[in-house]
C-alpha cells in the first residue's frame, strides 16, 4: 500500500484503493455472501420472515442429495462437462502443437485470425447454429441421409448436441492457453528427443504434454467450468432426457418460486467449480498466478 | 553561481544490507564532481538519496544550504538524466524535452519557444517533432540532457549516462558534457564505474567502495597520491609489492621485501615496523638500473597497445609486474624470455599500511 | 519421405480440414439458411431464395430495441469496468510477494465463478437492498467478473512498463496526478482500447449471467434465444449474418493493418 501511495500520491491512491474495494467487498463478496445467507435459510412467505422458523439449515442442501432426479442431474452435470473438457482438448491440442511449433508468423496469425471469427459472434448464435445444423429436418441428417451413411433421421438433439455445441462454444478457451505454453517450447528440444531416437508419440507424451501442463490445465479447467455453468447450449441442444444442472437451478427461482433452494444449488454449483479448479491445479502444480488469459 | 551539494553522515539501510554508510563530502557550486567506484558500491544509491527518489535512514543532505528532508524528488532544484536515459517513448522530442516546464505550469507557446531553443544548444535543430525511438542513440542523449537542463537545474545529477553508446561516440559525449557543464555553470554529479571518464572529465572525484567513500580529491591527486590500498588500485594500473616498513624519514618510506630494500612516498598512518604495500605505477617503472630502486623479472609477453606497450614479467617470487613501455622507446624493450631490470625513484611509489 | 510421414502428413491434413468444417460450416450454413424461403431457418431442403427475411429483421423492433438494450448495459460496463479494472491492476502491481498472490487470487475468482452463480448472486444480494432485476442489475452483475479482464489486461501491459520513467517525469518537477496523466495513462492507452473492446464483447454475447438479472428488460441475446422457443424465423439468421459478415470485414481490415505495419517495420 506503501509503495501505491508514493507512487500516486494521496488522492490516486485513496481513488484506486476505494474502486477496488467497491469491486471486492460489494460487487464480489458481498453477493457471494448474501447467497450463502439465502441458500441456508428456508423459503418462508414474507410474513414469516425473521420469525421463528427463520433459522439457519443445512434442508436447501440436504434436498439435493436426496432428491433422486436432481442429484443424477448434478453428478452428469459433473461428468459430461468433464467430457467436454477431454473432448475440447483433443481437438484442440494438435492444432495447437502446429500453430506454436511449425507454422510460419503469417500462417500462424491467418489461423488464429480465422478461430477468433466464430468468437466474435456471441454465444446465442453459435448455438443456434448448430440448433439449425443439428435440427430433425436439418443440413446435417439431409447430407448423411444422402450420403447413405444413415437410412433415417438422427435425433441430434440431446447429449450429443450438447457435447458438439458446448465443444464448439470453448475451442478458444482451451486453444489459446495450450497455443503460448507450447510457443515457449524450445523447438531444439523437440528435435534432441527425435534425435535420441524416441517416436512422436513418445516425444509429445515426454516432452510437449509436460512442458505444457500449466495451459492445458488452465484450459482444462476453464473449459469445465464454462460447461458445467453453461445454460444456453442445454437449453437449445438439449431434449427433455438430457437436463443440465444450471436448468434445475434457472426453474427454481423463475418457475418454482424458492430462491433459497435455487440459491443452495448455486452454492453446490460454486463450491464443486472451485473444487475442481483447485485441485486440478494442485495436481498440475500448477499456481494461480500462471492462469491468465 | 550554482548551488552547493552537502553530505553529511549520511547512510542507507535496505532490510539488512548497509548499502551507504556515513558518507560525507561537499560538492561546491559549479563543480563537475564524480562518484566513481564498482558496480554495487553504492554509488547508484547515493545519488537518488541526493536525487530525493530514496529517503537516507540517517544524515542530512543540503542544497544550496537548505535541508532536503521533507522535500519529494519534484521540489528539489535537481535534474537527473538515467541510465536508460527514460525518455518518455510516447511524446516527440520538444514534448519531452519541454515536460519540466509543462509541469511548472508554463504556456504551450513558451513551452515550445523553450524547446527549440534548447535543440538548438544541442545541434538537433528541427527535429522536435520526431520520437524518440527514431533517434540515434547520441542523438537521444543529448535530448534527456537538454530535458534536464530545460528546467534550469541547480544541480545535475548523471547516472552512468554515457555506458550504452559504443567507445567513440562515448569519448565525443564526454567532451561536450563537460563543455555544457562549463558554458551553463551548473553543478554536475556525475556517477561512473569507469576510472578514466572520471579522471578525464571531473574537477573532483570521490572514489566508493563498498558503501563508504574511500577519498575525495581532485583526478591527479588521487592517482598520486592514493589514500588507501583500494584507491591504489582501482585508479589506474598498478603494481603491488608486499613489504615491511624499516624506517620513515623526511616523508619517504623504506621498506623490506622480496627485492631487497626499496623506497617510496609514505601514506599517512604509515608506522615504522608495520607490514604494508609499496604500490608503483607501471608507467614508473623504466628498464634498465638507473632509478633509486630497482626490480628485477623475466619477460612473458609485451602487449602492443599503440601509443605504448605493457610488457608483462614474472619475479623470482612470483610476484606479476606490468612495465610500461613508450612506442618510441619499443626498440630498447627487453625481449620475451629475457630477464630484464626495472627502476623507478622513490617519489613515484607511495607505501601505504595494509588492512 | 518414408510412407509412415506420408500417411502422418495426410492423417494431419485430414485433421486441419475436418477442423475448419467443423468450426466453419456450422455458421456458414446459418447465413446462408437467411436467404431460403424456408420459414424455419434451414439449408434442406431449398424452398426458394428471397430477402425476405431481411425485410423481416429491419422491422422487428423487438429485436432493435433487444439490441439498444444491449448498447446500453456494454457503454455502463465499459465505464465501469475500464476504471475499476485499471485500478486493480496498479494496486496489484503495487504489492509484493505473498500480499500479491492472495490479492491476485481473489481478484480473478469471478472468472472461476460460473456465470449463472454470479447472477444468481447479484440478484438476491440487491433484492435484500429493495433493487429487482433490470438494466442496472446486468452492468453490475457483468461488471464484476468483466473486470477481471480489463485487470489482467493491464497488469499484462504495466509488466513491460519502465518505472525509471516515472522517476524522470518526478524528477522534472511533475506531481505525482501529472506523472499518471502523462506518463503512465498514455502507455496504458493501447491496452485500455484492446480492454474496451474486449468489454463490450463479453457485455453483448453475455447469456448466463445476464439471463438471472434481467428483471423485465430484455438484452439482445436473451431475445434471440427466447425467439428459437417462440416462434425461430430466419430474421435472426439476417441479424446473425450482418454480424458474420461486420466480424469478416473486421478481421481482414486488421491482418491487412497488420502486414502494412509488419512491411513498415521489415523495411524502415
Amino acid at each position: 500500500m506503501a509503495e501505491l501511495y508514493r507512487r500516486f500520491g494521496g488522492g490516486l491512491g485513496t481513488l484506486f484503493l476505494a474502486l477496488v474495494a467497491v469491486w471486492l467487498a460489494g460487487m464480489v463478496l458481498a453477493p457471494n455472501v448474501m447467497m450463502i445467507d439465502y441458500a441456508l435459510r428456508p423459503n418462508l412467505p414474507p410474513s414469516q420472515i425473521g420469525g421463528a422458523n427463520d433459522v439457519y439449515s443445512l434442508d436447501n442442501i440436504l434436498y439435493l442429495a436426496n432428491e433422486g432426479v436432481h442429484r443424477a442431474i448434478f453428478l452428469k452435470t459433473i461428468w459430461a462437462s468433464a467430457l467436454v473438457a477431454l473432448v475440447t482438448f483433443l481437438v484442440c491440442y494438435p492444432l495447437a502443437f502446429w500453430l506454436a511449433q511449425h507454422a510460419t508468423t503469417n500462417q500462424a496469425a491467418i489461423v488464429l485470425l480465422a478461430l477468433t471469427i466464430p468468437f466474435w459472434i456471441n454465444e446465442v448464435l453459435r448455438t443456434l447454429a448448430w440448433y439449425i445444423l443439428l435440427a430433425f429436418r436439418g443440413p446435417l441428417n439431409a447430407v448423411l441421409l444422402s450420403l447413405g451413411i444413415i437410412d433415417e433421421p438422427v435425433r441430434w438433439y440431446g447429449d450429443g448436441g450438447v457435447l458438439a455445441g458446448m465443444t464448439y462454444a470453448y475451442i478458444l478457451f482451451m486453444l489459446f492457453p495450450i497455443y503460448n505454453s507450447i510457443e515457449s517450447l524450445d523447438k531444439s528440444q523437440i528435435e534432441a528427443a527425435r534425435d535420441l531416437g524416441a517416436s512422436t508419440w513418445r516425444i509429445h507424451w515426454r516432452v510437449v504434454i509436460p512442458h505444457a501442463k500449466a495451459g492445458i490445465a488452465t484450459g482444462c479447467v476453464f473449459t469445465f467450468m464454462l460447461a458445467a455453468g453453461s445454460y444456453v447450449a442445454p437449453a437449445l441442444l438439449g431434449a427433455p432426457g438430457s437436463r443440465w444442472f444450471t436448468e434445475i437451478i434457472y426453474n427454481w427461482f423463475f418457475e418454482g418460486g424458492d430462491w433459497n433452494r435455487g440459491a443452495a444449488y448455486a452454492l453446490v454449483l460454486l463450491v464443486l467449480c472451485l473444487a475442481v479448479v483447485l485441485v486440478t491445479l494442485k495436481l498440475a502444480r500448477v499456481s494461480l498466478t500462471e492462469v491468465a488469459k | 553561481m550554482s548551488h552547493s551539494v552537502e553530505l553529511h553522515q549520511v547512510g542507507v539501510t535496505f532490510g539488512a544490507t548497509r548499502a551507504v554508510s556515513d558518507v560525507s563530502f561537499t560538492v561546491e557550486g559549479g563543480e563537475f564532481f564524480s562518484i566513481l567506484g564498482p558496480s554495487g558500491c553504492g554509488k547508484t544509491t547515493l545519488l537518488r538519496v541526493i536525487a530525493g527518489f530514496l529517503q537516507p535512514t540517517e544524515g542530512r543532505i543540503l542544497i544550496g544550504g537548505k535541508d532536503m528532508a521533507a522535500l519529494g524528488p519534484n521540489q528539489r532544484p535537481t535534474a537527473m538524466i538515467f541510465q536508460s536515459l527514460a525518455l518518455f517513448p510516447l511524446m516527440p522530442v520538444w514534448e519531452n524535452i519541454a515536460f519540466g516546464l509543462e509541469a511548472r505550469g508554463i504556456a504551450k507557446a513558451e513551452r515550445r519557444r523553450k524547446a527549440d531553443e534548447l535543440l538548438k544548444l544541442i545541434a538537433l535543430e528541427g527535429f522536435g517533432e520526431r520520437m524518440p525511438d527514431e533517434l540515434s542513440g547520441g542523438q537521444r542523449q543529448r535530448v534527456a540532457i537538454a530535458r534536464a537542463l530545460a528546467v534550469e537545474p541547480q544541480v545535475l545529477l548523471l547516472d552512468e549516462p554515457l555506458s550504452a553508446l559504443d567507445l567513440k561516440l562515448r569519448q565525443h559525449m564526454r567532451a561536450e558534457l563537460r563543455a555544457l557543464q562549463k558554458r551553463t555553470g551548473v553543478t554536475f554529479i556525475y556517477i561512473t564505474h569507469d576510472q578514466s571518464e572520471a579522471l578525464a572529465m571531473s574537477d573532483r572525484v570521490a572514489v566508493m567502495s563498498a558503501g563508504v567513500v574511500q577519498q575525495v580529491g581532485a583526478p591527479r591527486d588521487l592517482y598520486d597520491n592514493p589514500a588507501t590500498p583500494f584507491v591504489a588500485r582501482f585508479v589506474g594500473e598498478t603494481n603491488a609489492v608486499a613489504c615491511t616498513v624499516k624506517g620513515i624519514e623526511a616523508g619517504i618510506a623504506t621498506v623490506d621485501c622480496a627485492h631487497g630494500t626499496l623506497a617510496g612516498r609514505a601514506g599517512d598512518g604509515l608506522e615504522s615496523g608495520a607490514s604494508a604495500t609499496l604500490y608503483v605505477r607501471p608507467e614508473a617503472l623504466k628498464p634498465g638500473n638507473s632509478a633509486d630502486n630497482a626490480l628485477a623479472a623475466t619477460i612473458e609477453r609485451v602487449d602492443f597497445e599503440g601509443a605504448f606497450a605493457l610488457a608483462h614479467g614474472v619475479t623470482d617470487d612470483g610476484m606479476q609486474l606490468v612495465a610500461s613501455i613508450s612506442s618510441t622507446d619499443l626498440a630498447a624493450a627487453p625481449s620475451i624470455g629475457a630477464r630484464a631490470r626495472f627502476g623507478f625513484n622513490s617519489v613515484n611509489a607511495v607505501v601505504l599500511p595494509d588492512g | 519421405m518414408s510412407a509412415a510421414d506420408r500417411i502422418a502428413r495426410a492423417l494431419f491434413g485430414f485433421y486441419m480440414a475436418a477442423f475448419f468444417l467443423y468450426l466453419f460450416a456450422p455458421l456458414a450454413i446459418m447465413g446462408v439458411a437467411t436467404f431460403n424461403t424456408s420459414r424455419f431457418p434451414t439449408v434442406t431442403p431449398w424452398q426458394g431464395t428471397t430477402l425476405k427475411w431481411f425485410q423481416e429483421l429491419s422491422t422487428d423492433s423487438g429485436m432493435w430495441q433487444s439490441l439498444w438494450t444491449s448498447i446500453i448495459v456494454a457503454v455502463c460496463v465499459v465505464a465501469v469496468a475500464l476504471p475499476v479494472g485499471t485500478a486493480a491492476a496498479l494496486v496489484l502491481t503495487s504489492l509484493h510477494s505473498r500480499a500479491r498472490s492472495f490479492l491476485y487470487a481473489v481478484m480473478v475468482s469471478p472468472l472461476l465463478t460460473p456465470g449463472v452463480v454470479i447472477g444468481i448472486a447479484t440478484l438476491v444480494l440487491w433484492r435484500q437492498l429493495g433493487v429487482g432485476g433490470g438494466v442496472v442489475l446486468i452492468v453490475i452483475a457483468q461488471a464484476s467478473f468483466i473486470i477481471c479482464y480489463v485487470m489482467l489486461m493491464i497488469t499484462a501491459r504495466l509488466q513491460r512498463f519502465d518505472p525509471t520513467q516515472e522517476e524522470a517525469a518526478l524528477g522534472l518537477g511533475a506531481s505525482k496526478f501529472m506523472v499518471f496523466r502523462r506518463v503512465l495513462l498514455p502507455f496504458l492507452k493501447p491496452a485500455l482500447i484492446a480492454a474496451g473492446f474486449l468489454a463490450v464483447l463479453q457485455s453483448i454475447e453475455n447469456y448466463n449471467t445476464t439471463l438471472f438479472v434481467r428483471g423485465f428488460d430484455t438484452p439482445l441475446t436473451v431475445y434471440i434465444a427466447t425467439k428459437v422457443r417462440t416462434g425461430l424465423t430466419p430474421a435472426v439468421n439476417a441479424l446473425a449474418l450482418i454480424m458474420i459478415a461486420l466480424t469478416i470485414a473486421g478481421a481482414i481490415a486488421y491482418e491487412v493493418v497488420r502486414r502494412r505495419n509488419a512491411a513498415r517495420l521489415g523495411t524502415g
